[in-house]
Order: C-alpha cells, then structure tokens, then sequence
C-alpha cells in the first residue's frame, strides 16, 4: 500500500513537472537551514530532487534560528520561502504568528509523529543529544547514562554541556537525577536546574554550537560532553578515539515553515510536500545522521538495514530516547532559559 | 574672536575699526557657513545610521512582550543577580585587556616609531597583516595553541616543565589572550602615528638642558605621547566592551560578556525591547566611563597641547 501511494506520489510530481515546466520555469524558491554537512545533506535529498521534479530553481540560505525569521517577519523583508527551526522554536514562532498556515492538501502528513504536525509549521528531520566519551581516556568503561555523567567520583574527568540550548540540557539532567524517559515530559524545570547546580562546577565548557560541542571532544579538550548524534558521528568517522549511543538521547525535531509574507508560497508548499514525503525522507539518512521525521521512509526500501539502526529515529533507537515535547517548551523555554543562564553563570 | 578685534584694533586703528570687524565677522560667518555645508552629507549620515537607530533602540527598549509601555526590561537586571555578574566581568575583561595591550603596545609604538622609516613600515606591515584574517580564524588558531592539547602545552610537557597541562583556553586567561592579540593594532597604530609627530628638537633640547635619556623620555617624550595613548586606550577599551567571537569561543561559556548576553537575550525574548534595553544600558555606560575618562584626562591633554 505505501509502495503504491509512495510511486503514485513520484509519479504525480513526475506529472507536475511534466506540465509544470514551461509555465513555472522562472520560479525560485529560497530555503535556508542551518549550514554545514547538514545542509549538504539537504540538498543532495531533498532540494536538488525536489527542484528536478518541480521545475522549479531552489536557492539555499543559512539561518541563525527564530531570531532571523522574526526580523524579516516583522521588518516586512521575508527573503526566505521556507525556513528550518529547531521545533521548540517553530512551537513558539507559531504562538507569535510569524508563520503561513500549511496546507494539509498538499502536504501529506501521514507517517509523521503527530506531535509535529501543526497548523503553520511540520517536522523535518530528528537530532539527538547524545553522551559521548573518549575511548582513550575511559576505555568501553565510560559513562554510559547521564547519572553516570553526573557521577564525579566514578567519572573523573572534563566536562562539556551546552549552554546555548537549555531545554536540551534540562532534560539531560532531568534523565540525570534518575527519571526514566517517559517521565521526563513535563519537566519540573526547579527539580532539572538543581540538577544543573550539582554538575556545573564540573563542568569545564559550555558549548554553544555544534562546532564547538565537536571540537571540545576532538581535541581531548574535554573527556565527556552532550553532543548531537550527527556530530558525534562525525567524529566517530573520522577516526576519533569516542564512543556514543542512543541510549537516554534526547530526541529533538527539527521543523520547517513558511515564514508570513514569503513572495513565492505556493511554491514553497509543493516543495515543502516534496521534502517531507517519504521518498526524499528515505535519502536523508544516506547523507547524514539526522534522522528522517516521515516514519514510512523506513518502508521505502532505500535505507539499507545495515544503515537503520544508526538511525536516531529508526523505530528501535526512539524507543531509547525522549522526545522534546516543543509544546511544553513553546510555553515554558523563555523562563526555563533565564533561570538556567542565571544558574550556569552565577 | 577676541584676538582677531584686537589685531584689528592695531591694525585699522578707532576709526575704520568698526567697519573692518563688521566686514571680518560677516567672512567669519560666510566661512563657517561653507564649512557646515561641506560637512551636511557626513552629518546626515551620522544621524540616519547613528543617531536614529539609536534613538529608536531606546524607544523600543521601553516596551514589554505584549506591547505595552513598561520599565520590565530594566527590572530584569536587578532582579537577576547573572546580569550584574556579567555585566562587571564585561567591564573586568575591558580593563584587564587594556592594560595589556597598553604594556605590550606602548614598546612596540615606541620601538616602531624610532626605526628608520623602511624598517619601520615593514614593521607596520606585520601590525597590520592580522587585520587580514578573520577574527574567527584568529580566535580559532589561538584555540589551536592555548587548549590542554595544545602546541604550548605539549611543548611544555615533552619539555618536562609542566606535568598537568596548564587551563589556558575556555576560561578567562584564555579570553584574554585572544582579545588582546585582536586588538593590539589598534593600540598600536594610533599611538605610534602620534609619536611620529613627536618633534625630535624638544628631545634633543631635554638632552642639552641635562636631562638623561631615561629623564628625557619620561618628561618630554611620555607626556607628548599621552594624546595617542588615550585615543588608543578609548578604542581598545571601547571595542571590548562589545566584544562577542573571542570570548564566546575562548571563556568555554565561563566568560560571558554582555554582547553574548545580548545575543541570547534578543533570541530568547519575543520584543526587541529586552536585548535593546542591555544595548541601552551598555552604551549609557560607556558613554558615561568616556566622559569620565574625558574629563580626567582633559586637565593633562590641555597641558600637552598647550605645552608645544
């Protein structure tokens, strides 16, 4: 069944393209992500055969988050037609009204987690925040769930956590005072920063972008850290001396919107449908580590076995993981991330 | 005005003295008619890229999320002892790193401004050739040298001197070192232009009147050079109060700065208003510290200037 409706939907794009060329030849599109081997990914899965279907020129741009889509929204300068966030930031975006509503129409939202279905913004992709330690420090003996982390005398060593994505490291500590993963959610936010308050005086840097988290561990700078699994990877490619797994990762989304006032929408709906059908979300994870929102990319037959269970979101590794409920964080992140600033840099 | 009335005085002598200062004074007007024409362009820039947004910062800093006009912004610092906190390692960061770059640029203007020219513009060249590379890939390459598994580091522990590595990176030492090498040069370049002009006769009539060269330098070469120190010292210190890359990359989120603050508070917050008050409160601060730093060292400048 999801076969047929997976080439039906090739076909159909194969259709619109057929017909669509000559007319929309001229249309261009501009989706901005986050930079790096991540967009590279991007292109290769999702933009380059989406702007092969559709006919239509996708141009890419990088974007710095929320902050980004909100000056252009409220400065009426939207140079972007769709824009990657990180969920919690779609959750809260959504609340202030800076995005397009989606048209469920043309945007098939089945094998996506419902939790990241929503009026003005869908999921994209999974991250996961793992725990990584290097092998030539800890051996196979390292840290292996986060109350280990925390656990100073039987871990001795240095320590990195992010500080730049708060909610993330809430949860982490939250899984580190002993809460199994499906009583993370809702955090109790005071009981997560006291957790913060054991470990901070341990902690030897506070990373603030994927690069750094990367770094830190590359160069022994740090024995430890919290990472998100495609780094992780990375380095594991790369020859570096760690190791990880998805054991308490924490599962965050990543979405995609059509900022409010984007001067090609309707484009951008086609190809926002393209991006998330599981035909292209099956090319994703032959790219990169971030794993593929449309659960039915799994059913598609493109993802070698051998490659699924490095899947963060493969049905068997979410089952290890938490998931980032954007929702509670929509509602709660702003106080959530000043106290946790106030706590880390007291 | 009144030097000119009098040379007229002499010059035109009671009678014809009226008519010639009324012809002087419209010339005067004329001329600085002209001048303020001359400079209305630069004027009008500065204050449609300066003085305009800045106003409007201070405006949107008075309202909250919903809109309304209120002091919430403010509040915030106060009732959240991190903002103090930040904001006097900001200040702490600033003065450490000025002194630094002041002892360690004061020689090199020093030295410089004593070579023959040749040399010395070859010396410039390497003040200069930083500013051709990125502050990134600086701060990187410091990260490169300073952390535990560092060149200086390794070095020192194949060397025997050291068998812990020292903490040089991502931590306040490390912040220094990197914002000090980044701001050098402009240290550097405005003192060592003022030294040129330091007219070697009043050195040579130091000499002549007994005074040793250790004398002659602190009495006549240092306080001539005092002008470009200070416009050095105001830029330096200036430029650290805003600094961002260096000290997000090298204090391992351990140093925070009140740029970085400002970052995360403009993403955090849904109005403008919160990171624009910290833009506020930032550059009433300063402002305040260089009126401060004016005023003390107005009395000295003056003799300076008055003295050649």
């Amino acid at each position: 069944m999801n076969r047929i409706r997976n080439v039906s939907v090739v076909a159909i794009a194969g259709l619109v393209a057929a017909f669509a060329v000559p007319a929309v030849a001229a249309d261009t599109i501009t989706v901005a992500s986050w930079g790096g081997t991540y967009q590279e990914a991007q292109t290769k899965a999702f933009f380059k055969p989406t702007a092969d279907a559709l006919g239509i020129t996708i141009k890419e741009d990088t974007t710095n988050g929320l902050d980004d889509v909100r000056l252009q929204v409220t400065g009426n300068a939207v140079k972007w037609d769709i824009t990657e966030l990180g969920a919690d930031e779609c959750a809260r975006g959504s609340k202030e009204g800076l995005f397009e509503k989606l048209d469920y129409g043309i945007i098939d939202k089945s094998g996506i987690n419902p939790k990241l279905v929503h009026d003005d913004w869908v999921g994209i992709s999974y991250t996961s925040v793992v725990l990584i330690y290097r092998t030539d420090v800890f051996g196979d003996k390292g840290p292996k769930t986060w109350a280990d982390f925390w656990n100073v005398e039987k871990f001795p060593g240095r320590r990195a956590l992010s500080s730049s994505q708060a909610t993330e490291t809430l949860s982490v500590a939250a899984l580190a005072s002993g809460l199994p993963i499906d009583k993370v959610y809702p955090v109790d936010v005071d009981s997560a920063l006291k957790s913060v308050d054991k470990i901070r005086g341990h902690v030897d840097a506070w990373w603030t972008s994927g690069a750094q988290a990367m770094q830190l561990v590359k160069d022994g700078e740090v024995d430890m850290a919290s990472i998100w699994n495609g780094r992780a990877g990375t380095l594991k490619k790369a020859g570096a001396p760690v190791s990880f797994s998805f054991d308490q990762g924490v599962l965050t989304a990543d979405c995609m919107v059509i900022p409010k006032g984007a001067k090609n929408k309707e484009a951008a709906m086609k190809a926002l449908a393209m991006f998330v059908s599981p035909q292209l979300q099956a090319n994703l994870p032959l790219y990169v580590d971030n794993g593929p929102v449309n659960e039915k990319a799994f059913e598609t037959g493109k993802i070698p076995p051998e490659r699924i269970k490095d899947i963060n979101s493969a049905p068997e590794n979410v089952k290890k993981q938490v998931l980032q409920d954007a929702e509670f964080w929509r509602d709660n992140l702003v106080e959530a991330t000043e106290k946790f600033n106030n706590l880390i840099q007291q | 005005m009144s030097a000119q009335s009098a040379l007229l005085k002499e010059i035109a002598g009671p009678a014809g003295q009226d008519l010639n200062a009324q012809a002087l004074r419209a010339d005067a007007r004329r001329e600085s008619l002209r001048l303020l024409a001359l400079l209305a362009p630069s004027l009008f820039l500065v204050c449609a890229i300066i003085i305009v947004p800045i106003g409007w910062l201070f405006w949107l800093s008075l309202f909250d999320e919903t809109g309304a006009f209120s002091a919430a912004n403010y509040a915030r610092f106060f009732e959240q002892a991190s903002y103090i906190k930040t904001f006097i390692s900001t200040f702490k960061v600033a003065f450490i790193v000025t002194g630094a770059c002041v002892l360690l640029g004061y020689p090199l203007a020093y030295m410089l401004s004593q070579l023959p020219r040749r040399a010395a513009s070859i010396c410039l060249i390497f003040v200069i050739l930083p500013f051709w590379t990125s502050v990134l890939v600086r701060t990187y390459a410091w990260l490169v040298i300073l952390q535990r598994k560092g060149l200086i580091n390794s070095w020192l522990i194949d060397l025997g001197v050291i068998s812990q590595p020292l903490s040089l990176a991502n931590n306040f030492s490390g912040v220094v070192i990197g914002m000090t090498h980044i701001l050098l040069p402009f240290l550097v370049l405005p003192l060592y232009a003022s030294m040129k002009t330091i007219d070697t006769d009043c050195l040579r009539a130091g000499m002549n009147l007994g005074a040793g060269p250790a004398a002659t330098f602190r009495q006549v070469f240092f306080p001539l050079s005092l002008p470009g120190l200070a416009s050095g010292v105001v830029i330096v210190f200036v430029l650290c109060l805003g600094f961002f890359v260096t000290p997000a990359l090298m204090g391992g989120g351990k140093v925070v700065m009140w740029a970085m603050r400002m970052e995360q508070t403009t993403s955090l917050y849904s109005n403008w208003g919160a990171g624009a008050a910290l833009g506020v409160v930032l550059l009433v601060v300063t402002l305040a510290l260089l009126g401060l730093f004016q005023w003390l060292l107005g009395a000295r400048a003056t003799g300076v200037w008055s003295s050649r």
